[in-house]
């Protein structure tokens, strides 16, 4: 199903786990280091340079752009290490989270209580993934490098519903036997 | 003694980092492309997957475009020839500065902090990590394996005890993948390393990485129990990126050392999908 970002937020308890979706719209880029420094700045009560405001974080740390290019490879990095720093973000309006592999228990339950959802693409394939970005910019922390905060316009990036907003997981479903760690 | 310059090693190192990046090996294609066979009218979601990685690698090579976006921790293999003379220099840095070129020149991505606890980038993915073997003759057989942080991750390392054997070499082993295997990006390939001491088994288990997939171990009752890890993580149903059915491996790896009378250590090194290795001879 082709979707753009917005109707998909007004629309996201339509939205249901294991659906495949062709995404199309801004995301911001944020990983590991990004997280920390958006909470730091949060923690202290300052404005933060971006709205996170329904918006859509897709956790990956692009290759550098080579010249006359819009992209750098740019597939996802693992979810799970965010997941100390989801339920904070998803406090403050963001509604699509992007990235790769399991999510423990409480995020799972992060996203039902803030109506959002988890969709991952898949891992290691981020050449494939540079074709659907149709534009990117870098927006903040460039001293971070690859961990700064980009925004792409993304057209039909390939994803599947990893969680939707009822709590629903995949992963869970798939076999529930595994611990979340 | 045969004189070999460092600069001649700094750029056949430059070319092996960009290369590399770029070109899927030809064993780890032919499984991607046979579990998409395999995968035909089982399940549509799996087979995309695949089809995934695979247009993925005709892309990367195709537009020299990095497979992942994780071009990785730079791991060098080295066999050095006890009759090579590096004239100008020393070895170590003359693959820091072929790695440095290479990173910085084809916008591979950094991705080494200089500080575990501080975390700033050294922005030019140094320093790499070089594991020398003296061997005989005058040439330099140099392996290049940048290893992405996510599947590093899911490795593991335990000190077990002598009287587990077998049974718990094999308990461990599935434990680790199934805790982590499917945040690695799988289908993986698992190295597992037996034996030596709590400091040589992690890089006991990453060496065997490098052997290609479909090759037979040398010792029958290891080549026996890697069909016995490969057939029991198959049936984990982990698959493709987790998301259920097979293959959750390509291959498993094992690899022996001897060791105390007291110890059985064993590591077991996670490689995802996007197995990048590449060997040189100079």
């Amino acid at each position: 199903m082709k979707i753009n970002l917005q109707d998909l937020i007004l629309n996201i308890k339509d939205i249901k786990v294991g659906q495949k979706i062709l995404l199309s719209g801004d995301i911001y880029t944020a990983r590991d280091s990004a997280h920390k420094r958006v909470i730091d700045i949060l923690n202290k009560g300052e404005d933060l340079p971006i709205d996170l405001k329904n918006s859509a974080i897709y956790y990956c740390g692009p290759t550098p752009v080579k010249p006359g290019e819009i992209v750098g490879s740019c597939g996802p990095t693992t979810s799970s290490r965010m997941d100390v720093y989801t339920t904070r973000i998803l406090k403050e309006g963001v509604k699509v989270l992007i990235g790769k592999g399991a999510r423990s228990e409480y995020v799972v339950k992060s996203f039902k209580k803030n109506n959002a959802i988890y969709l991952v693409a898949t891992g290691g394939v981020g050449a494939l993934i540079s074709k659907r970005v149709k534009k990117s910019e870098l927006l903040v922390f460039e001293d971070l490098g690859p961990e700064a905060i980009y925004r792409f316009e993304v057209k039909d990036m390939p994803l599947i519903v990893a969680i939707d907003s009822f709590g629903n997981s995949i992963f869970n479903k798939i076999c529930p036997t595994f611990i979340n760690t | 003694m045969r004189k070999i310059e460092s600069s001649t090693i700094t750029n056949a190192v430059k070319d092996l980092c960009a290369k590399s990046n770029y070109n899927l090996p030809d064993d780890v294609l032919k499984s991607v492309n046979a579990s998409i066979f395999q995968e035909l009218g089982v399940s549509r979601d799996i087979r995309d997957i695949l089809e995934q990685i695979a247009d993925n690698a005709a892309i990367a090579k195709k537009e020299k475009i990095p497979l992942c976006q994780d071009t990785g921790t730079a791991n060098f293999f080295v066999k050095l020839g006890k009759d090579v003379y590096i004239e100008d220099g020393n070895i170590y840095d003359a693959i820091n500065k072929g790695v440095v070129l290479g990173y910085v020149n084809n916008y591979l991505r950094k991705s080494i902090v200089s500080d575990p606890i501080e975390r700033k980038n050294t922005m030019d993915n140094t320093p790499s990590n070089i594991y020398i073997d003296i061997i005989s003759g005058d040439k330099i057989e140099i392996t290049f394996l940048p290893k992405g942080g996510g599947s590093e991750n899911a490795s593991a390392l335990k000190m077990l005890t002598p009287s587990v054997g077998w049974e718990g070499v094999k308990e461990f082993t599935l434990n680790v993948v199934k805790d982590k295997g499917r945040d690695a990006c799988p289908p993986l390939i698992v190295g597992v390393g037996i034996g030596g001491d709590f400091a040589s088994v992690g890089l006991l288990s990453k060496r065997t990485l490098l052997r290609e997939i479909g090759s037979v171990n040398k010792n029958t009752f290891y080549a026996k129990k890697e069909q016995e890890l490969f057939s029991e993580i198959n049936k984990l149903n982990i698959g493709p990126m987790g998301m259920g059915g097979s293959p959750t491996v390509f291959a498993v790896f094992i690899a022996t050392k001897a060791t105390h009378i007291a110890s059985l250590p064993v590591a077991v090194s996670i490689q995802c999908h996007s197995c990048r290795r590449m060997k040189i001879s100079i």
